[in-house]
């Protein structure tokens, strides 16, 4: 392949020969360590197919080897857990609430500690950056016409154990894991509370609180879309 | 040894003022290239693009400890929506060819922010209703036996602005953007869990990262023991920390939201753990006060994605190019519509088709001018056929909230302009 030539001023063919060494130089070492290992030079090797290729992909001239081998159902890896590190993250509650740590807190308790909520979920739970939080009502018409109706403790979560599962694991967003356990019940009770599904009397904890009933009307259903071939 | 270096746009400005200036080779003139649309990025707006000399005439760059980017393809290859720590980017589909889809521009959705996790400190724990429980560190997991598979990874609420708020403006990346296509490798999730050995009255497991919100999911036993990967590597190269690095799972055809990222503890129950994600969120609102609960599977879809807006046709052929992917298993059959649904042609496809894969469709078309719809139409190997919008809102209603599956449609007017059609029947 030719190409153009190159219309070079005075002064500039100096710096035109070290790119042509450099270049060179990159050609050779191709594939090397940029040493340049002169494989460029040599002709092409067949491919082994080609090579070799005998029948029934048996390749002529290599002695018979052994079929794919499935690896064993248990491998002997890893290590045993130390109980104390299943306690440490062992902390999901369940719709029972078995799981429910010692310890309590009242709606007053969890009025006092909502203000570092606000910034994300607003003075009164009515949401902000963060999803709204309070809002018992309506209970019904999600999926026919209520686009933007939008679902919140009071009207829509089941259980009152994911509340204190999801705040302790996950809340404050800003310092996740630093509530109490019983800072965590205390908000739980507030929340419950603003959503009209507790007095402000209710003081939750391990036996209150898997008691408490939800306000959703909605009823939940499991997934029936399997085997029609068409949209449900 | 020095930092590597990347040069950015303001190097080959220089590079190339250089060049022109002070070697005064005879460059032919360099036109500048038309300036790519607006990036939906939300970035800083884009630096104007260089006039590079002849590249035939100048030496090229030295090589480079990775490679960027052209700068010609910066503003386009963008995801949108970024700055979030609980919220979602959506992915340039529009931008992509073939199936898969490039690492940094995958979509993101997290709940507490990227964590950033030390694999030499990282632990994965599986305990509860098994044998034995056991810690795995990284190093752990990677001797066992590994497996590469392309899997599609959807949002349970992909497509909800093309559905909930439509707008002719919309672009692929914004109706389903919220979609990667990644060959992930690691280890079947059935091989860890057996050497703990699961007892036999486990029914469900729970899955939970090890980032700030400590995210949480119930996933039935019979799905973990059968095609589940925990996952170290994306596209050939370990997870970026944005996607779950060191280890994430991913469940093959079900909503990503179930491919929890940092993983870090398994627990073996039985029954699901009811957690927020699975009772607040993720739970589908049905006509007749009814909601869908562990509604995992994503349900066959296709977009064209090109032509798509913001494009603008001239008459004459056009590619109709665009991607499908059931949550079912294979792609039987992409059909393409170029006359709003009246007729349908059966689209050839390309890319692995291995199940759970999302593949490239393509239907040649030449356009005659004259106003159109395109649209496409994903069935699956089990006979589900991508329904129409209004078979969409009859079976869910409008106020459903995830797995929007309808036809999506381009109207191609007269001038050329190709805009968003949600709803075709009353466009």
């Amino acid at each position: 392949m030719s190409r153009a030539r190159i219309t070079i001023s005075h002064g500039g063919i100096a710096a035109v020969w070290v790119a042509l060494i450099l270049s060179l130089a990159l050609i050779g070492g191709c594939g090397g360590d940029g040493q340049g290992d002169g494989r460029g030079a040599s002709p092409p090797q067949r491919p082994p197919s080609e090579a070799t290729a005998g029948a029934a992909g048996a390749p002529a001239g290599l002695p018979p080897v052994g079929a794919v081998v499935a690896p064993p159902t248990q491998l002997g890896l890893g290590s045993p857990a130390d109980p104390a590190l299943i306690a440490a993250w062992d902390i999901d509650v369940g719709p029972e609430g078995k799981e429910l740590p010692p310890g309590q807190g009242a709606v007053a308790e969890g009025q006092g500690l909502y203000p570092q909520c606000i910034a994300c979920h607003g003075p009164n739970g009515e949401g902000g950056i963060g999803p709204q939080l309070v809002g018992p009502t309506p209970k019904t018409g999600f999926g026919d016409d209520f686009k933007d109706h939008p679902r919140t403790i009071g009207n829509w979560w089941a259980y009152p154990t994911t509340l204190f599962d999801y705040i302790r694991r996950a809340m404050p967003q800003h310092a996740p894991g630093s509530l109490t356990d019983a800072q965590t019940y205390a908000l739980t009770a507030y929340l419950l509370h603003k959503n009209g599904l507790v007095d402000a009397a209710f003081v939750a904890d391990a036996q209150s609180l898997p008691k408490v009933k939800m306000g959703n009307q909605v009823q939940f259903v499991p997934d029936d879309r399997e085997g029609h071939g068409r949209v449900r | 040894m020095s930092a590597p270096v990347h040069p950015s746009r303001r190097d080959l400005f220089g590079l190339a003022a250089g060049l022109v200036g002070g070697l005064t080779l005879g460059v032919a003139s360099a036109t500048s290239p038309p300036a790519p649309a607006a990036s939906t990025g939300g970035g800083p707006p884009p630096e104007p693009l260089p006039k590079l000399p002849e590249a035939t005439r100048v030496i090229g760059q030295a090589s480079t400890p990775t490679s960027p980017r052209s700068v010609f393809e910066e503003a386009a290859a963008q995801t949108a929506g970024s700055g979030k720590v609980s919220g979602t980017t959506f992915a340039p589909l529009q931008h992509f060819s073939g199936t898969l889809t490039p690492t940094d521009l995958q979509f993101q959705r997290h709940h507490g922010g990227i964590a950033q996790v030390d694999p030499r400190s990282y632990q994965l724990l599986i305990h509860g209703l098994v044998d034995k429980p056991l810690r795995f560190t990284i190093d752990d997991l990677r001797r066992f036996p590994s497996v590469s598979r392309v899997h599609f990874i959807e949002c349970a609420g992909n497509g909800r602005k093309a559905y909930r708020a439509p707008a002719p403006e919309l672009t692929p990346q914004l109706i389903d953007g919220q979609l990667n296509n990644v060959e992930f490798t690691g280890v079947e999730l059935k091989r860890v869990l057996a050497e703990a050995g699961v007892k036999a009255e486990a029914d469900w497991l729970l899955v939970e990262g090890g980032d700030a919100s400590v995210m949480t999911r119930s996933l039935p036993m019979k799905k973990g023991l059968d095609d589940c990967i925990l996952a170290w590597a994306s596209n050939g190269e370990a997870l970026r920390p944005a996607h779950g690095y060191p280890l994430r799972l991913v469940v093959p055809g079900y909503e990503a939201n179930l491919c929890v990222k940092w993983i870090r503890r398994i627990e073996a129950k039985i029954g699901p753990s009811m957690t927020r994600d699975e009772t607040a969120d993720y739970t589908d609102p049905l006509p007749g006060d009814k909601a869908r609960q562990f509604s995992f599977v994503m349900d066959a879809k296709s977009i064209i994605l090109s032509p798509s807006h913001p494009m603008t046709l001239r008459p004459g052929f056009w590619p109709i190019s665009g991607l499908a992917w059931s949550g079912r298993g294979k792609v039987a059959r992409v059909d393409v519509s170029t006359d709003g649904g009246k007729t349908w042609a059966e689209a050839s496809l390309q890319g692995a088709n291995t199940g759970m894969t999302a593949v490239r469709f393509e239907h040649p078309w030449t356009w005659d001018g004259a106003p159109t719809l395109l649209m496409s139409r994903c069935v699956d190997e089990t006979g589900y056929v991508q329904p129409t919008y209004a078979e969409f809102v009859a079976a869910r209603g409008l106020g459903t909230d995830y797995h929007f599956n309808p036809i999506r449609s381009w109207r191609v007017a007269a001038d050329g302009a190709v805009r968003f059609v949600a709803n075709p029947e009353v466009a």
